[in-house]
């Protein structure tokens, strides 16, 4: 049978019925609420915190309750669980208040005075490189910064007939993930179980590892269900369960945190804003000769994930094109707000927003039509990677343009649109990197476990989380396929540390091909011995022979497959208000063979239409260190009101190691929505786009030449 | 104060704080935790019930407001044809991801369709448009509400 045909979502019905329980549903009796006392300052020493009595039966935690390290154990180990002496953003938590009422609680927070001796704080890029505020990070706030390159960029520059240059900026972004953030902890015994929303039970396991200092077998993480992550879910998660971990302890009751909306919006992580620089070298016929380009990120005031977030970027800082020469750069720089991290697409979305809107400029520069200049620029199989690897597997761009051609008519609309103001049409090709970036997955050594039971089902042991992108249905797919039993008979429930090995976190759109793919792997074992009564084999990650990688040179094959996409956005702008309606979104994505038709357009359209949200919707400013705004009244997010039509088809180019074919689909619709859209802007209006989101303030400024 | 209402087709009588939303007097007091919270601030719509027949946003709505009134929760409303029948559209337009907007949603749903049985794409935008989803893009949810007025035609 088919597998790309859809079946009905194994968690459906309870989601319908409203039986899913999530974090906040759970009864857990006897149990406790904490609220977190959060930082008002974005940066500065604590020098006195005044605690009124506290009523019986309530209690304070803080640093001091911290068994082992106070240090949320990520890439680095520079994020408090609380903070002791010093505060880096507004809502950095500081302490708990811990009791039976949650709104008594929140009535001694008021109580608590902080005293704080301010620094002089460092909000913007600019300020963090050339600022005269001591340094939050180094000597230079630097968090890190690396740099690539193929050829001489520097010849291509002098050979140049023409030279294009560009900057492009994007803003902050929140999840609006709908389930808040939350987490209990329960402590008995000598061991403590924690159970809330969260992407990786394993990285929240190693932080609690890493804060008690404990062995690993007193420590539990269970997954309760998750009402979407988004990369919101990634690492914030383990700095509340150290929270209700230690609340749990000190305690000896049962503790509940769930963040309030606002919250939530003040103290989770956020969209890297970035500044993308180009400058391209073309010769007299457009072709290119290098590209040099420096892609700079605002990790804000910890370093999380930014490492990762800002190689994956720069990997995709020359996007499609086709060069000889390339030179590329990337500083995350340390600022003082909320910790920027992952968000879907994790730093490409803003690389491809860079250079695909320097590729509409480029075809305006040479005057060809964006459709057939980036088409023809484009590499194909064979050709090499930014990183200089190789795309191995068919690179199917002229299918996916001539389907795209098709459907949205851009050819025809572009050149009607060149005489009509106001109506513009854009486009945009790109790919994303399946798996961890680099040698990630190699260190991720992911493992995964099948066990043929006595009830003669066979049940998934992974650490691979549902959070609404449907793993829970593809994963069992791909194992009753694989070992011809129907679905019913393949168990899969919310992942526990106890339970299940690391197979890594619920990430970087890994879940069906590098999870999936083991798993695959594992049923090829089990097959033989489905006679037996109980069996359980394992499998271990490998990286396919062909990937070569040289993690300090930042050279080779930075992922072993890329799915690839093709975006169109249609938009009209008001002459009055400068109002942007999206009147129609195409896409056409290889993204393999999908496990599952409808749970994949599911994730294309879905992610189109967050995209669009950060393309013109979601503004979110810095202020003084406050997020303007910083509550889900004022933060705009797409409503059904303001989704187009969108159109999505699928190009299926089975990947040979990926599960019946499967490739990455999850973060993919991310990354080519801003580009198109800026780029349909462009032409309704004439100006020159170099920032999103794209609000009509925005376009009046640039009207009225800035 | 006590106060009397119909929830769910069952008359109940409680003594509580008016003030108190209804939101938190389903989820604490009843135990009904289907109607979820995603804001309490009237923004998001998971918190979605019908009052009267109207969609309203339970974390906003005082149960002074509530004496009287019939509420329909998912938990009622689950047992219904109509709940079956919507609840089959969502599934085979791909409606439902992370779940936590759905029960609101399918409450959204049927309160349009009581009012309308036969909406067009646009009065499905505008009915839903009080309820935030930010996994599918809300266009399988406009399809799945399409879909279940036509194969629930006469149901509503
Ligand atoms: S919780 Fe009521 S509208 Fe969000
Ligand atoms: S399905 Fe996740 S918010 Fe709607």
């Amino acid at each position: 049978m088919d597998i790309s045909k859809p079946v009905e979502r194994v968690d459906l019905l309870e989601k319908c019925q409203g039986n899913a329980l999530f974090v906040d549903d759970l009864e857990i009796p006897g149990l406790l609420h904490a609220v977190t006392l959060r930082s008002r300052i974005p940066r500065g020493r604590i020098k006195r915190i005044e605690v009124p009595e506290i009523p019986e039966r309530y209690w304070i935690v803080d640093y001091r309750d911290v068994p082992g390290k106070n240090s949320v154990k990520m890439l680095s180990e520079d994020m408090p669980f609380f903070a002791e002496d010093k505060v880096n953003y507004i809502g950095e938590p500081i302490l708990l208040v811990v009791g039976e009422d949650k709104e008594k609680a929140k009535r001694i927070l008021k109580d608590i005075y902080v005293e704080y001796e301010e620094i002089e704080p460092v909000f913007t890029i600019e300020e963090a490189l050339n600022g005269n505020a001591p340094p939050i990070y180094g000597d230079n706030n630097r968090f890190v910064e690396y740099e690539f390159s193929r050829g001489d960029v520097d010849d291509a520059f002098r050979k140049a007939y023409r030279i294009v240059e560009g900057e492009y900026r994007t803003g902050l972004q929140e999840h609006i993930y709908l389930e808040p953030q939350g987490m209990i902890g329960i402590y008995s015994e000598g061991k403590v179980k924690v159970i809330g929303s969260m992407q990786c039970p394993y990285y929240v396991k190693n932080a609690l590892v890493h804060g008690l200092g404990w062995p690993e077998d007193r420590i539990q993480v269970v997954q309760a269900t998750t009402g979407g992550g988004f990369g919101g879910k990634e690492d914030f998660p383990s700095l509340i369960a150290g929270h209700v971990a230690f609340a749990s302890i000190k305690i000896g009751r049962p503790v509940k945190l769930i963040l309030e909306r606002n919250e939530d919006i003040l103290s989770t992580t956020k969209r890297h804003p970035s500044i993308v620089r180009h400058r391209t070298a073309l010769d007299r016929d457009g072709n290119i000769l290098g590209m040099d380009v420096e892609i700079i990120l605002d990790a804000g005031a910890y370093i999380t994930l930014s490492p990762v977030v800002l190689q994956r970027a720069i990997f995709a800082g020359t996007g499609v094109y086709k060069t000889p020469n390339l030179r590329v750069k990337g500083i995350a720089v340390a600022t003082n707000h909320v910790p920027s991290g992952a968000f879907r697409g994790f730093g490409s979305p803003q690389a491809f927003f860079g250079v695909e809107l320097h590729g509409t400029n480029l075809s305006d520069e040479m005057g060809i039509s964006p459709f057939e200049y980036k088409k023809s620029m484009s590499v194909r199989r064979g050709d090499l990677t930014p990183t200089s690897g190789k795309f191995r597997s068919d690179v199917k761009i002229d299918e996916i343009m001539s389907r795209l051609d098709k459907l949205s008519g851009f050819t025809e609309k572009y050149r009607k649109y060149r005489d009509e103001k106001w109506k513009g049409i854009g486009v945009s090709l790109f790919f994303h990197g399946c798996g961890f970036t680099g040698d990630g997955e190699v260190r991720l050594d992911s493992r995964v476990k099948l066990a043929k039971r006595k009830d003669g089902k066979v049940e998934i042991l992974v650490s691979t989380v549902e959070m609404g992108q449907g793993a829970q249905t593809a994963l069992r797919k791909i194992v009753s396929h694989a070992l011809n039993i129907p679905i019913e008979q393949v168990i899969y429930r919310n992942p526990d540390t106890d339970r299940v090995p690391d197979s890594g976190p619920t990430v970087a759109s890994r879940t069906v091909m590098i999870v999936g793919g083991l798993l695959h792997r594992a049923c090829e074992k089990l097959k033989d011995h489905m006679g037996e009564m109980e069996y359980v084999v394992e499998e271990r990650f490998r990286m396919p022979e062909y990937v070569r990688w040289d993690q300090k040179k930042l050279h080779g094959d930075s992922y072993p497959e890329y799915s690839w996409g093709g975006v169109v956005v249609e938009v009209e702008v008001d002459p009055v208000t400068f109002e942007v309606k999206t009147s129609g979104m195409w896409g056409v994505y290889d993204v393999g063979i999908p496990i599952d038709e409808r749970i994949i357009i599911g994730q294309l359209e879905g992610g189109m239409v967050q995209a669009l949200g950060w393309a013109y919707l979601e503004k979110m400013d810095l202020k003084k260190g406050f997020l303007i705004p910083g509550t889900i009244t004022d933060y705009t997010i797409p409503t059904a009101k303001d989704v187009p039509e969108i159109v999505v088809e699928l190009v299926r180019t089975p990947y040979e190691y990926g599960p019946f074919g499967a490739k990455c689909a999850g973060e993919l619709p991310f990354v080519g929505v801003a580009p198109a859209f800026a780029s349909a802007v462009q032409q309704a209006t004439g100006i020159r786009i170099d920032k999103i989101p794209i609000t009509p303030e925005y376009l009046l400024e640039k009207m009225n030449g800035d | 104060m006590v106060i009397e209402f119909v929830l769910n087709g069952e008359r109940i009588k409680a003594d509580v704080n008016p003030e108190k939303r209804l939101l938190h007097f389903l989820r604490e007091d009843i135990g009904l935790k289907g109607t979820k919270e995603g804001c309490g601030e009237g923004e998001c719509g998971a918190c979605s019930v019908l009052l009267n027949g109207k969609l309203v946003h339970s974390c906003l709505v005082p149960l002074i407001m509530v004496d009287g009134r019939d509420v329909l929760t998912i938990e009622g409303f689950r047992k219904t044809e109509r709940f079956r029948v919507l609840k089959e559209a969502f599934s085979e337009e791909g409606a439902v991801q992370c779940g936590f907007c759905t029960p609101g949603m399918l409450l959204a749903a049927e309160a349009l369709l009581r009012e309308n049985p036969e909406p067009d794409e646009e009065d499905i935008k505008e009915a839903i448009s009080g309820n935030l989803c930010r996994c599918t893009g809300y266009l399988s949810v406009v399809r799945a509400i399409k879909r279940a007025s036509i194969k629930g035609r006469g149901l509503w």
